[in-house]
Formats: structure tokens, C-alpha cells, sequence
């Protein structure tokens, strides 16, 4: 599986968001995309999935261009930055809609008993907390077999032991071969999970490659104090 | 998919309280008007002129608002695995059927009752039923475009009352001062032409062309029933609003495929 993006430009009225984008994800693992609020992250994911439509260029999954159709979304989990639902469903309405939807064999129940969402199925949407809300947003995420994951800060309001929990599934998967995109702040889950960092810095990519190589190319310690050096 | 989209929305829709306000309205003009006058004729005829006017500002305000409140639903739709056209048009349906439902249950129900198929009305009243429907999916179809069009909520309600305050009430008012600034020419072609851009007024012409009633035509009733004639006439009001639902559905599809989310 490849994603190549080439030259992506997305303006929002006379904001520029992104400036020719050009990446290839040429093989399985996660790819953490970083850089500060506002600089477009959420942005060229949506344009991945076809929710955002760019002013040029083109995303191509295996040779295909995909921008403007809908077909690839069968082969991408995506989980949204902001978890919006229909209040008025239950936790399992909104299960079995999803499923009704995609017409895919899905496996939720590991899911609900590993994020200790059984209390919690037969309430509506409208009445969880924020944090149990984000892990009807990963079961969602998950529960299909897609080679592609786009997670938007996935681990949003999460307490430890579900974070721990995350990291364990996302780690399974990447051992499955998918691509992986992986929006955050939390730098911590960057240096123990991320392949590669790509870095987005006023519309362009200001770094692509390795923690290692981003901490060499900055000459500092760590990934915090990198991008603390790059932002300053 | 369309049909998934469809049978979601729509099944939201049913359970909204809305839909039943709206149901035991129409059961209660029904019922209210038949009571008054056992005339089933003239209780149609002052139905139409509810009709005409109250569907349309219904399936404006449900249009506007379904849209604004099911965005949550609309994002999750989105991220799935479903043409963008399908999600729109399914939760347009969605609106569409359940507001007609409503109006045709809500009126069937006491004009049964009262023995419809014994008349000889039933006709007419299949023609009002028929005119409500077309003007709720015609406004809801308006009025999903000026939601799409405006990302504010309040514009967006704003410009869709004003769309339906326009062609219930100011159009008529703006054709009625040319009729008297223009006195001097012959305007009965400009009547025609201004007549097929309204769709209420189309739909009313529609009805009163099937009810046969000459004296309440009016100018521009009587104008189209001497121009083509009752059957012509009908077919060209028909048409012209399938054209008035089929338009703003393709320009629906458009601006959805064009649109941020
Ligand atoms: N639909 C939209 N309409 C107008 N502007 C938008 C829209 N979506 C995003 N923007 C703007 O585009 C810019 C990039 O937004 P984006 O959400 O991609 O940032 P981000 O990198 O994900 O930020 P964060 O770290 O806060 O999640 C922001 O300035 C945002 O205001
Ligand atoms: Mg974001």
C-alpha cells in the first residue's frame, strides 16, 4: 500500500493553509504529523479522506488518484480530532449503524472490553464524558480491518490506563503492515511509536525523517527541545 | 447507500417531536374544517389556501434546520465509505417524505373519516395532496442549498425565511405594482412567464385549474386556462415544477461536492 500526496495546495477564503504539499508513504508504519495549531494537520488528513477539496494536487492511494471519490474510504479507519456524534443514539445504535454502513465484518466486542465500554453501551451519546466519548470514537476507528489509519489526536482526554491501552492497539496494528497517520501534542507517544515525523510549518513541510534525525538536525537532546527550537 | 442515509434520517426525523406537531396540526385542520362545513369542495378549496402557503414555510424551516442540527451526523457520514451526492440526497429524502407523510396522513385521515370516496372530490383533493408535496420538496430543497451556502446558522435560517417571506408574499406584491405601473401594455405573456418562476402560485394555479372553478382563477389562473387550455395547462404547471424540485436538488448535489467539512 502507497499514499503519495504531490502538490497540495488548500486555501480557506484568503487563508493559505497548505503551499504544494508533496509526501510519499511508501510502506507500513506510523507516521506522526506535527506542527503547531493551526498549521494544517487536521487539514491535508481531510483532504486524504476526501472531506476537505483542495485548490490543487492530487492524493493517490496505490497509482490511483482518490481526491473527489469515495471508494478508498473503505480502506481507511479515520478518527476524528473532534468527536461529534448524533446525541440522541445509544453507544451500540451508533455501533451497529457504522457497521450497517461499511458492510464489513467488524470486531468491536475486543474493543468494548478493552477500553471497559460495557457499562456505557446502552446510554446515548449525548451523556458521556468527553474521554468515554473519545473511546466510542476509537471502538468506531478500529473495529474494521483497514490498511490505513488516519488518527486525529487520538488520544484526547484519555485517563493513563486508556492511553497505555491506545498505544498497545496502535502498536498491534502497525505490526499488521497498515499506514498509520498519527496527529498529536503529546511528544512522549511520538518517540515511542513514530516511524517518521513529518513536520508542517507554514504550509510547507519544514522536516521529514526519524526522531534521531530530527534531534541530529537541530543539535538538540531531545524532541521536545527540537521543536521547541524550530518554533522559537 | 442513498437508501441507508434515507432510512437513517428518515427514522431520526419520526422520532422527532416536530414531525407529530406537524401531523395532528394537518389532523386537526382536517377534522376542524369538515366540522365546519360538510362542503368537502369548499373545505378543499379553504385547505388550499393553507396549504399553499404553510407547506412551503414548513419544509423551509425543517429544511434549514435538519441540516444545521445533523451535522454531527453528516461528518460521521462523511468519513465513511459513501459518495458525498448519496449523503445529501438521502437526508434530503429524509425530510422530503417524512414532512409529506405527515401533510397526507394528516389531512387523509379526517377527509376518510368524512367519506371521501363516496365524493366526488377525491380527485381535487388528490391534487391538493399532490401540490403539498411538491411544494415541501421544492422548499426543502431551497432551503438545504441556502443552509450549504451559509456556514452561519442564523444567516442561514434568516436568508431561507426571507426566501420563503418572497415568494409567498413580496413576489406577489412586486407582480401586482408592475400590473398597475405597466397598465398600458399588453401583459399577458409577462403574467405566464412571471407565474412559472413562483412555484406557490404555479401550485395554485395547478389546483384551481383541476377544480374548475372559473371565478376563482384569478388573472393569472384565467390567463393560463385561455392560453393552453385545462389539460395543457395542468401538464405545463406539472412540469414546470418538476423542474422547480429537479433544479435545486442538482444544484444541491453540486454545492455539497464543492463544499469544506
Ligand atoms: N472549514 C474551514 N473553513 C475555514 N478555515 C478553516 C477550515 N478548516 C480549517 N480552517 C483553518 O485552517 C487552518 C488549519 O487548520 P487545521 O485544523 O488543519 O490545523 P491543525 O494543524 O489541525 O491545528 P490543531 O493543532 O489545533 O489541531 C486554521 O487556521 C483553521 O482556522
Ligand atoms: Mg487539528
Amino acid at each position: 500500500m502507497v499514499i503519495s500526496i504531490s502538490n497540495i495546495t488548500k486555501k480557506f477564503g484568503n487563508l493559505t493553509v497548505l503551499k504544494g504539499i508533496n509526501f510519499d508513504l511508501d510502506r507500513g508504519g506510523i507516521f506522526a504529523v506535527l506542527g503547531p495549531n493551526g498549521s494544517g494537520k487536521t487539514t491535508i488528513l481531510k483532504i486524504i479522506l476526501g472531506m476537505v477539496i483542495p485548490q490543487s494536487g492530487e492524493v493517490m492511494i496505490d497509482g490511483k488518484v482518490v481526491n473527489k471519490s469515495w471508494g478508498h474510504r473503505k480502506g481507511i479507519g479515520y478518527l476524528p480530532q473532534i468527536a461529534r456524534f448524533p446525541d440522541n443514539l445509544t453507544v451500540n445504535e451508533l455501533i451497529s449503524m457504522i457497521k450497517d454502513i461499511r458492510q464489513m465484518p467488524a470486531e468491536e466486542k475486543v474493543l468494548i472490553e478493552k477500553f471497559g465500554m460495557e457499562p456505557f453501551l446502552n446510554q446515548k451519546l449525548s451523556n458521556l464524558s468527553g474521554g468515554t466519548r473519545q473511546k466510542v470514537n476509537i471502538i468506531l476507528t478500529f473495529m474494521f480491518d483497514s490498511p490505513i489509519l488516519i488518527l486525529d489526536e487520538p488520544t484526547a482526554g484519555l485517563d493513563p490506563l486508556s492511553l497505555v491501552r491506545l498505544k498497545e492497539l496502535i502498536q498491534q496494528e502497525k505490526e499488521k503492515g497498515k499506514i498509520i497517520l498519527i496527529t498529536t501534542h503529546i511528544l512522549n507517544l511520538v518517540e515511542s511509536l513514530a516511524d517518521e515525523i513529518i513536520f508542517l510549518l507554514e504550509g510547507d513541510i519544514y522536516f521529514k525523517g526519524s526522531v534521531q534525525e530530527l534531534t541530529k538536525k537541530t543539535g538538540m537532546n531531545d524532541l521536545e527541545h527540537s521543536i521547541a527550537r524550530i518554533l522559537e | 447507500m442513498i437508501s441507508k442515509v434515507l432510512k437513517y434520517s428518515f427514522s431520526d426525523l419520526i422520532r422527532s417531536r416536530w414531525s407529530y406537531v406537524y401531523l395532528v396540526f394537518y389532523l386537526v385542520l382536517g377534522f376542524t374544517l369538515l366540522f365546519l362545513n360538510t362542503n368537502l369542495s369548499k373545505a378543499i378549496i379553504t385547505l388550499m389556501n393553507i396549504v399553499v402557503i404553510l407547506t412551503p414555510l414548513i419544509g423551509t424551516i425543517f429544511g434549514v434546520m435538519y441540516y444545521y442540527n445533523s451535522r454531527e451526523f453528516t461528518e460521521l457520514l462523511l468519513a465513511q465509505p459513501i459518495k458525498r451526492s448519496s449523503i445529501f440526497l438521502g437526508q434530503y429524502l429524509g425530510i422530503s417524505l417524512s414532512l409529506t407523510i405527515s401533510l397526507v396522513a394528516g389531512l387523509g385521515i379526517p377527509f376518510l373519516i368524512y367519506g371521501l370516496f363516496q365524493s366526488s372530490v377525491i380527485l381535487d383533493f388528490i391534487m391538493l395532496l399532490l401540490s403539498g408535496a411538491f411544494l415541501t420538496f421544492i422548499f426543502v430543497a431551497l432551503s438545504v442549498n441556502i443552509a450549504l451556502l451559509n456556514t452561519n446558522k442564523i444567516k442561514g435560517f434568516g436568508y431561507a425565511i426571507l426566501m420563503w417571506l418572497f415568494f409567498a408574499v413580496i413576489y406577489d406584491g412586486i407582480f401586482l405594482i408592475s400590473l398597475v405601473l405597466f397598465d398600458d401594455y399588453p401583459l399577458d405573456q409577462f403574467t405566464l412567464v412571471a407565474s412559472l418562476f413562483n412555484p406557490i402560485d404555479l401550485s395554485r394555479i395547478m389546483i384551481l385549474l383541476k377544480l374548475d372553478i372559473s371565478a376563482l382563477l384569478g388573472y393569472t389562473g384565467a390567463l393560463f386556462q385561455k392560453f393552453f387550455g385545462t389539460y395543457l395547462g395542468s401538464f405545463i404547471s406539472f412540469g414546470t415544477l418538476l423542474l422547480w424540485v429537479i433544479i435545486p436538488v442538482s444544484l444541491m448535489t453540486r454545492f455539497s461536492n464543492k463544499k469544506d467539512f
